[in-house]
């Protein structure tokens, strides 16, 4: 056998002790850490989003209330998108990218294992950065759109705006970064035989949103960079009186806006054909189709912004084409509902939490693109526009779609993450009071919405015939409220080693990342697999296919394999580099050219500007050799 | 190094347990040449989005000064040529890098950067004296519009200035880890991409003034 061979020679290396504590975290470049990293702060950004969301909840519970003021109302639902979208969904997203792309793929790390702790740290430092508005009394109040020119100096003359502008900035940032690292990886660390269409539906579904974020995030950051330009040096991109339009925003906001939306949909989407076939003991149904259909998402989720616009008046012309391009994205989004449905068709279906979430992603992401097919038509969307009507589609299909999708895939992969498996009785709790509150909350939205009820009003009248609905709606959320307590405690109980040990392969699934031990060692495979179909794990134990999984080829442990050291580089570019962006703060708001803010501005810029430089020359001089 | 040399034939796919696993990449292109131009492919809709609002907003200024008040496309057209020029240049750094003519290519750096500097120098040159001829950044919308937009090219040449040196001065040292041909490679699509940038901006500000 060649691995005795390789045994004799490895088995004189001391096995890499994986080191703990704080520092080995903060240093950390390893794609799994990093991966759990994104994990843990995303759900404390939820958590964060989700008491946002409860408080504008309470507030409408009964006509007329004055639970919380008008001023703080506007804040929490700015900070409870804001958090949603950038904080919770795309960095939960993100954890799976770090997690489970090199594993599908049989990489031992990224391509860029500094720059993906460097994308971390970013995130991290622009969450907070928003968040730590809170204790200066300037959270942002503009909507998670940021319109202009509501967000000029003449309107929000205080740094609500600015936490909001350069957070977003920063963030955007470590997105592009994390983009251009897994395209990298995708398409150059393939393990030998993973063709482009052997890949696992979730890496290829990550691979389209790479592209939708390096393209969608440069046209905000300029959209952000002229808000930067109007906020603190007085410019007239969006001044009306000088001749700027606001329209400039919208559609900078939306082209960047549109894909976003898939941006949070499609690696739900790509658990959700991870998990069906497992649990349905059938392959995905139609697999290639999956994946050109999450291409042509790709491709058409630029073409459809200005059906946010449809009443700022564009003209019948522009109109009636972005309807069209609407109505054709639903086209792809159809056909993978269909694919998940026949994928369970005549399965051996076992309801198992992770696959109860996947299922309830199909059927509520359903009924969230069926209310956004509605809006796709110019006249009706007049009708809904800004009405609640919008609030329970996208509610469908973020939480009803993206969240579920993404707990699915918690429930899945924490095995393969933590090495024991999450509580099932607990998670079937969780599951189930998701999907009364979700139903409970978001039904009765569509109703109000018909009804007149507009988005984002602080009070609404006696006697309007609203009470009921928004009743059920506020009970609604605290079923949702229990869920994710219920779920947080299965985690935190998972954290501190209770649940049964999972070993390499709970749930008999067919891709690579099942074919090594749960926890994966830092190294992830000792022996690279060759690839010889689309589900090379499943063909090795029930088709008598070619081995692939660790057990087989690589015989069992310790190994050496050199991989690269853990730096702190990453840690302190990112505070210097967020630091560069928060330097605009001070003349910030003025709405003109200050001599002195400006002047601040630059004593703080330039020194923080050469630290980060000498950080990056330090970083580059670094010997990063695997060892 | 191959830490798990096995005798060739030992094994049915062989020619697999060959390969340098730290040196694989499935394309067979390198990492950083491949991210660069995924980076270049964002930059694109950056500078898209900037040249896109300019050209949605020209004309639309309420007051002047107006571009043919200020333009001096002469000027312009020199250090058009001077940044021009520079590609040349680098496109020789790459050539010379790659074959590791080592003096050449740290002439050719040099030459390209103090070219891309005086192409900074002459755009500094020119906002003092588009500022001076009444062209402010807040005074009008062809003025916010203009200055932002080339800034930001300005902004992006001068960081390759920077890189230049910086590269010339690894390149010296030989600090660069990895192939060296390559790093100077990458700094040359930068380059390129930069001033193909300048080139479309110089066409879409300038030279449309004087076509009507």
């Amino acid at each position: 056998m060649s691995t005795a061979a390789t045994h004799v020679a490895t088995h004189a290396h001391v096995e890499h002790e994986e080191e703990t504590g704080l520092w080995s975290w903060i240093t950390t470049v390893d794609h799994k850490r990093i991966g759990k990293l994104y994990l843990i702060s995303s759900l404390l950004f939820f958590a964060l989003g989700g008491l946002e969301a409860l408080m504008i909840r309470m507030q409408l519970f009964r006509p007329e209330n004055n639970f919380i003021s008008a001023q703080f109302y506007n804040e929490m639902f700015t900070m409870h998108a804001t958090t949603m979208v950038f904080l919770a969904i795309m960095p939960m997203s993100a954890a799976f990218f770090n997690f489970l792309i090199p594993l599908q793929i049989g990489a031992r790390d990224v391509a860029f294992p500094r720059m993906n702790a460097l994308s971390f740290w970013l995130f991290l430092f622009g969450g907070l950065f928003i968040n730590a508005s809170f204790l200066f009394h300037a959270a942002p109040d503009g909507g998670w759109f940021g319109y202009a020119n509501l967000t000029g100096s003449k309107y929000s003359p205080g740094h609500s705006i600015d936490f909001w502008m350069l957070g977003l900035a920063i963030l955007g940032n470590s997105s592009m970064m994390a983009g251009f690292n897994f395209i990298t990886t995708i398409l150059n660390l393939r393990a030998p035989g993973m063709t482009l269409f052997r890949m696992p539906i979730f890496t290829w579904m990550s691979f389209v949103v790479q592209f939708l974020v390096v393209m969608s995030f440069p046209m905000i950051t300029v959209g952000l960079i002229l808000l930067i330009f109007d906020r603190n040096y007085g410019t007239n991109f969006y001044f009306p009186p000088n001749g700027g339009d606001p329209l400039l925003w919208q559609h900078l906001f939306w082209l960047f806006g549109h894909p976003e939306v898939y941006i949070l949909i499609l690696p739900a989407m790509g658990i959700v054909s991870e998990v069906l076939p497992v649990f349905a003991r059938k392959p995905l149904f139609g697999a290639p189709f999956v994946i050109f259909s999450g291409i042509m998402i790709g491709f058409v989720g630029f073409g459809v912004w200005s059906h946010h616009m449809f009443t700022v008046g564009l003209g019948p012309v522009a109109d009636s084409a972005f309807s069209t391009t609407t109505m054709l994205i639903a086209v792809p989004t159809a056909v993978k509902i269909f694919n998940w449905i026949f994928t369970m068709w005549g399965g051996k279906i076992s309801f198992k939490t992770p696959n109860l979430f996947a299922i309830t992603f199909v059927f509520l992401f359903t009924i969230g693109g069926l209310s956004g097919v509605m809006h796709a038509s110019p006249p009706i969307d007049l009708q809904q526009q800004d009405s609640y009507f919008i609030v329970a589609h996208f509610h469908y299909v973020l939480v009803g779609g993206a969240l579920m999708g993404l707990f699915s895939g918690i429930y899945f992969y924490w095995p393969k993450m933590f090495g024991r498996m999450l509580n099932e009785r607990l998670g079937q709790i969780s599951w189930a009071l998701f999907f009364i509150g979700i139903n409970v909350t978001f039904f009765p939205m569509h109703f109000l919405g018909a009804m007149g009820m507009i988005r984002r009003s602080w009070q609404y009248p006696a006697g309007a015939g609203l009470d009921m609905y928004n009743q059920m709606a506020t009970v609604g959320s605290l079923f949702i409220f229990f869920a994710v307590l219920v779920s947080f405690i299965n985690f935190a109980r998972g954290l501190m080693g209770h649940g049964e040990l999972a070993g390499d392969d709970p749930w008999d699934a067919a891709t690579l990342e099942w074919s090594i031990p749960s926890p994966p060692p830092h190294y992830n495979f000792a022996k690279l697999p060759t690839v010889h179909s689309d589900r090379p794990f499943w063909d090795e134990k029930h088709e008598g296919g070619p081995a692939v999984s660790q057990a087989k080829i690589a015989g069992p442990g310790p190994h050496h394999v050199a991989m690269p050291p853990s730096s702190y580089w990453p840690i302190l570019v990112a505070v210097f580099q967020g630091l560069v962006f928060v330097a605009f703060m001070p003349g910030s708001g003025s709405g003109a050219f200050n001599y002195d803010a400006f002047l601040k501005q630059v004593m703080i810029q330039g020194p923080v500007a050469l630290a980060m430089l000498f950080c990056i020359l330090a970083w580059v001089r670094e010997d990063d050799t695997p060892r | 190094m191959t830490s798990h040399a096995v005798p060739a034939g030992a094994h049915a796919d062989a020619g697999h347990e060959e390969f340098d696993e730290h040196a694989w990449t499935s394309l067979g292109l390198d990492h950083m040449k491949l991210a660069f131009w995924t980076f270049l492919g964002s930059d694109c809709f950056f500078f898209g989005s900037l040249i896109g609002t300019y050209m949605s907003y020209r004309g639309q200024s309420l007051v002047g000064p107006y571009p043919r008040d200020v333009f001096s496309v002469e000027v312009t057209s020199i250090s058009t040529f001077v940044l021009l020029m520079s590609s040349l240049t680098m496109a020789l750094a790459v050539l010379y890098a790659k074959t590791n003519r080592r003096s050449g290519t740290i002439s050719m750096l040099l030459v390209t950067a103090v070219l891309g500097a005086s192409f900074v120098g002459f755009q500094m040159y020119e906002f003092a004296h588009f500022y001076h001829e009444g062209l402010t950044l807040q005074g009008n919308l062809f003025g916010s519009t203009f200055y932002v937009l080339t800034g930001f090219h300005g902004t992006h040449v001068a960081i390759g200035v920077l890189w230049l040196l910086i590269q010339t001065l690894f390149y010296g040292k030989r600090w660069i880890r990895g192939d060296e041909g390559n790093a100077v490679e990458v700094a040359g699509l930068y380059w390129h991409f930069v001033d193909i940038v300048w080139i479309v901006i110089f066409t879409f500000v300038y030279l449309m003034e004087y076509v009507e």
